[in-house]
């Protein structure tokens, strides 16, 4: 019988390897994936790359993993915020190494990878600081540059429910990063809030199926967080 | 010196916008056009971060975690909204499918050369987000900032001197002084402030102006 859920966030991350690459969902909060990251900063993997559109909010979460010195590289598109103050620390003491990417072209390579896409041209970035080096061509007259996929060992995700088979559905913006980083990692990790009885999911409104995930987590929503 | 005050130039961009449109608002200045968007028109505005048809702030104590725009504020779904992913958001700008953009600037070139993410002063911390999609994917590139800088310096320029954000993308700039419209002869002025002359904004703005024709 097939069943990815495990029975723990520690379980689930425990054989994540040093210097291995880990994509994070989330867009700012909405999406974050909190107790995996905890999990992962307890499991103490180091040297690792990080996937996430920012870099941390305040002092939990990515930020709290930051905080730890065990993220080597950081791939985001947005990473100084009002609250950013852990990362600022860490890059202006060269700490860390950021790749900053354009949003829709991390968003584009994260998809690239998942679809088994070799490279594509994107007209984002074309002429900027951000596209120096890269190979462009110019077609039907617009100029566009050339990028690459990002692949990962492992995502992280935040889903609402998930079925047995691994198939997930958000809730409202916190699916973000969530289906294109689950295809695109070799092994992709969802925490829910809920656990759905197999066949309870609509199979219209499934946003992920089950193909892309690997292993899912219930983590209950805290009694602090207000249910909608 | 007569100015727009920073609502009448959110109000004025408003009034540009159609019924229909398909709209996204920078973050910053360009949010406050969202508080002048006519009420008899149906317009939708899209959050880079995966929502269609986003309402306005919550009442307090409606706020929900999960429901957020691009500067990470809770806001409101409006009926017929609709969540989507992010490869989906960023296919709504890059592939054109997304009428308009309001974005802030430090800079604007003659040709519509946009720069608006970084100083590029060394010590800087950069980030980008959506702001490059956005500039080169929307239909309808417009500019929202004061025309000088603190220091009394044109922000609309021969050749840009920060880090480009996108290249030739601008459509229109509106500034606390005028309205203008990029094009290859140069910028057409649409608006002027009352109580300042086209000389006065020629001499206030070192690339070529000329009156658009009415």
């Amino acid at each position: 019988m097939i069943d990815k859920f495990v029975a723990s966030v520690t379980e689930a991350v425990s054989d994540i390897r040093d210097g291995a690459t880990v994509m994070i969902g989330g867009f700012g909060q909405a999406g974050m994936p909190a107790e995996l990251i905890d999990a992962l900063i307890a499991q103490g993997a180091r040297e690792l790359t990080i996937v996430n559109n920012n870099a941390g909010n305040g002092d939990t979460g990515l930020a709290a993993l930051l905080a730890t010195k065990r993220v080597r590289r950081i791939i985001c598109s947005f990473p100084r915020q009002i609250d950013s103050w852990v990362f600022d620390a860490l890059y202006r003491s060269g700490e860390i190494e950021l790749e900053l990417v354009p949003q829709g072209n991390l968003a584009e390579r994260i998809r690239a990878a998942g679809a088994g896409i070799g490279a594509f041209f994107t007209p984002t970035g074309y002429g900027t600081l951000l596209a120096e080096g890269k190979e462009t061509r110019e077609i039907g007259g617009r100029h566009y540059v050339l990028e690459y996929p990002i692949h990962a060992d492992y995502a992280l995700i935040k889903a609402d429910r998930a079925d047995r088979f691994g198939n997930l559905v958000y809730r409202k913006t916190a699916r973000n990063f969530g289906p294109i980083m689950a295809s695109a990692a070799k092994c992709t990790i969802a925490q829910v809030r809920e656990k759905a009885q197999l066949g309870d999911l609509d199979p219209e409104s499934i946003v992920t199926p089950g193909i892309f995930v690997h292993r899912v987590v219930e983590v209950p929503v805290r009694a602090t967080r207000r249910g909608a | 010196m007569a100015r727009y005050s920073r609502d009448q130039i959110a109000a004025r961009i408003a009034r540009d916008i159609p019924e229909g449109a398909y709209v996204n608002l920078g973050i910053g200045l360009p949010t406050l056009v969202a508080n002048h968007l006519p009420k008899d028109r149906e317009i939708l505005l899209q959050s880079e971060n995966g929502v269609l048809a986003m309402g306005p702030a919550p009442a307090p104590g409606d706020e929900d975690p999960d429901l957020i725009n691009a500067s990470k504020q809770p806001v409101t779904l409006l009926p017929g909204g609709s969540f989507f992913h992010h490869a989906d958001s960023f296919a709504m700008m890059r592939g054109g499918h997304l009428d308009f953009c309001v974005l802030g600037a430090f800079q604007v070139s003659v040709r519509g050369d946009l720069a608006n993410w970084h100083t590029g002063e060394p010590d800087a911390i950069p980030a980008i987000g959506g702001a490059m999609d956005l500039a080169i994917g929307a239909k309808h590139v417009f500019v929202m900032m004061e025309h000088l800088t603190k220091q009394g310096e044109s922000k609309i320029v021969e050749t840009c001197t920060y880090p480009l954000t996108g290249v030739r993308c601008v459509s229109r700039i509106y500034t606390d002084l005028a309205v203008l419209d990029v094009t290859d002869e140069g910028l057409a002025v649409v608006d002027v402030v009352d109580g300042l002359s086209l000389d006065d904004l020629a001499r206030l703005t070192p690339v070529r102006l000329f009156r658009k024709a009415a």
